[in-house]
């Protein structure tokens, strides 16, 4: 590691410590290029891919599911039920993987949890007054220790919305900073929810920040406002995950949610994700979709290439 | 002053009530026209858009899509010239606007022909009534090409099925146009769906996808096909309609077998109380 690289890092973790000095070097951000994003992320799009490499996808995009439920009508059986589909998702097919995680609300972590136990899926839980995050510190802290005590080992929460857009930037980065405390060994997933946040510029900016306070994934969206993740928005995330590791060496991963629904969407995701931050990330340890009908779009698909036959929603679980 | 040039139609596919290019670009040279040549792929395009369709098409009143089948009666009747101009003779127009017609008025009646009561031995109320079977496809005779795709289509649709048709692929133009008339008579989107291209390349997609819930295998000339259909329709117990003889007459009464083909019986037992 080079001498510029390792003050440049020890300059980066000293960012926190002022609202100004983070102000400047938020601000001081290259701006992203909003038709430009737009066209690179419709024209990554446009890949074909087929058969073997269809395959090869399709089977990456299920491990990387966070298969999620966050529903007020969530019932325990419910999200049982949907913890059993994570581990095996297509039932009639030992070879299929299972998914990534399942992620729930807090209340219903212990129900996954039990059907969990054991496995290589990871259980995921929204926390910090998901989908708002407008509730006191104290309560975000509480809602995060209460579902890592109850089994979570990621935790997505939400950032300040209402305090990154006034730009307070210090009182978000340090709320990051507590919630990654709180949470301890469990990884965090920092939701910018890139809809609330207006343009390409903040989406950068938030990310940064998201990433300098600590967070392990960033992710696009709660999945309850109108606008989720879109491909623009995520290439100007993967491109921030990029430059991060560049500075600081450490790997960031990305996580888009809502709104992927099809296995063709899926796949122009993984076609961008190598076309931007290369193979590194084609892991489900970096790269998640957190989605829920997704995950029975891809098993059809993936019926269709082992049989040879077009299946049909009749053919799997409704959750 | 340069000579006007005319502006020549593409004929394309009808999948979910739009005009999409076959997903794989390719088109065929027939009746002086390229046409597009439908692939795997539109086939499984336009189930999706098919079922899709279902919920709405088959909970609609029996009323209403009476109306809406009357309503396109009336647009291909206000197209007939076209019709008669792409080679259809007059006749076979007048003809299928006239079976659209009756179909139409079918809308709201075979309930009460091919439904009922049922006289049971107990304190109960037996009720029998048809439903949609779902999602339909069909092979559409080679001709006459007109009356011949009204005659698979109205059959299927008015009971509340949405269908997927292969059109013929000799004479594919009519179907095109008719897709015209259907995309504005208020018939929702995806409710018909018409393929043109190869039979061979279309029919077998459709006859294997398990979201599919019946095949009208009407068209289908070649013996070794069909067989292969319906050995393939077999594995979700599609409903099956064997191909229509050679010499069959379409001008003809119809009689209501298409319909009821396409038919589930509901029946229901309800205690009398007191």
């Amino acid at each position: 590691m080079t001498a510029t690289t390792t003050s440049a890092r020890s300059e980066l973790s000293e960012l926190g410590r002022s609202e100004t000095a983070l102000r400047t070097f938020l601000h001081g951000l290259p701006g992203v290029d909003q038709v430009g994003a737009e066209q690179r992320a419709a024209q990554l799009s446009t890949r074909s891919i087929k058969t073997t490499a269809k395959a090869q996808a399709i089977d990456l995009a299920i491990r990387m599911v966070d298969l999620t439920t966050l529903e007020g009508a969530d019932t325990p059986g419910k999200v049982r039920a949907l913890a059993a589909k994570a581990l095996r998702p297509d039932p009639a097919d030992p070879s299929c993987p299972h998914v990534g995680a399942v992620c729930v609300y807090p209340a219903m972590v212990p129900h996954v949890a039990e059907v969990l136990r054991g496995s290589a899926v990871h259980l995921a839980s929204v926390a910090t007054a998901f989908p708002s995050g407008q509730a006191p510190l104290e309560i975000k802290l509480a809602d995060t220790r209460a579902a890592v005590a109850a089994g979570a080992d990621e935790i997505d929460m939400v950032i300040n919305r209402g305090a990154f857009l006034a730009g307070r930037y210090k009182e978000v980065y340090d709320e990051i900073v507590a919630t990654k405390e709180a949470s301890g060994d469990a990884h965090l997933k920092v939701i910018l929810e890139t809809g609330e946040l207006a343009t390409y510029d903040n989406v950068r900016r938030a990310s940064w920040l998201a990433m300098l306070a600590g967070g392990d994934f960033i992710k696009t969206s709660t999945g309850k406002v109108p606008i989720a993740a879109t491909m623009p928005v995520s290439l100007v995330m993967l491109e921030a995950v990029r430059d991060f590791r560049e500075a600081t060496g450490r790997q960031v991963g990305v996580k888009p949610a809502g709104g992927i629904k099809t296995t063709k969407d899926a796949i122009k995701y993984l076609v961008m994700v190598n076309e931007t931050v290369g193979p590194d990330w084609l892991d489900p340890d970096w790269f998640r979709f957190g989605a829920s009908s997704l995950l029975n779009d891809l098993l059809m698909q993936r019926t269709k290439l082992t049989t040879g036959t077009y299946s049909g929603p009749d053919y799997f679980t409704l959750d | 002053m340069s000579e006007r040039v005319a502006v020549r139609k593409t004929y394309k596919l009808f999948i979910g009530g739009k005009f999409p290019r076959s997903e794989s670009g390719r088109s065929y040279l027939v009746q002086s026209s390229n046409v597009s040549l439908a692939s795997r792929k539109d086939a499984r395009d336009a189930v999706v858009a098919a079922r899709a369709a279902v919920k709405g098409w088959a909970g609609a009143t029996a009323y209403n899509r009476g109306q809406i089948l009357y309503r396109a009666a009336e647009m291909l009747e206000g197209r007939r010239e076209q019709f008669v101009a792409l080679g259809i003779p007059g006749d076979e127009v007048d003809a299928a606007v006239d079976r659209w017609v009756w179909y139409a008025g079918w809308a709201d009646k075979l309930a009460q022909v091919y439904g009922g009561a049922n006289p049971v031995a107990g304190p109960y109320f037996n009720i029998s009534a048809p439903e949609p079977t779902g999602v339909v496809a069909a092979v559409a005779p080679e001709r006459p090409a007109l009356l011949g795709l009204v005659s698979v289509i109205a059959p299927a649709i008015v009971t509340g099925n949405t269908v997927v048709v292969a059109a013929s692929a000799t004479e594919p133009l009519a179907a095109v146009t008719l897709a015209e008339v259907l995309a504005t008579s208020d018939l929702p989107g995806g409710v018909v769906n018409i393929l043109t291209g190869a039979i061979t390349e279309t029919a077998p997609t459709l006859a294997a996808h398990m979201d599919v819930n019946a095949i009208d295998l009407t068209g289908v000339t070649d013996a070794a096909l069909a067989t292969d259909l319906e050995v393939k329709a077999a594995e979700n117990l599609k409903r099956v309609l064997r191909p229509a003889p050679a010499d069959h007459d379409w001008s003809v009464d119809p009689g209501l077998d298409r319909m009821t083909a396409l038919l589930e019986t509901k029946t229901v037992w309800h205690p009398k109380g007191v």
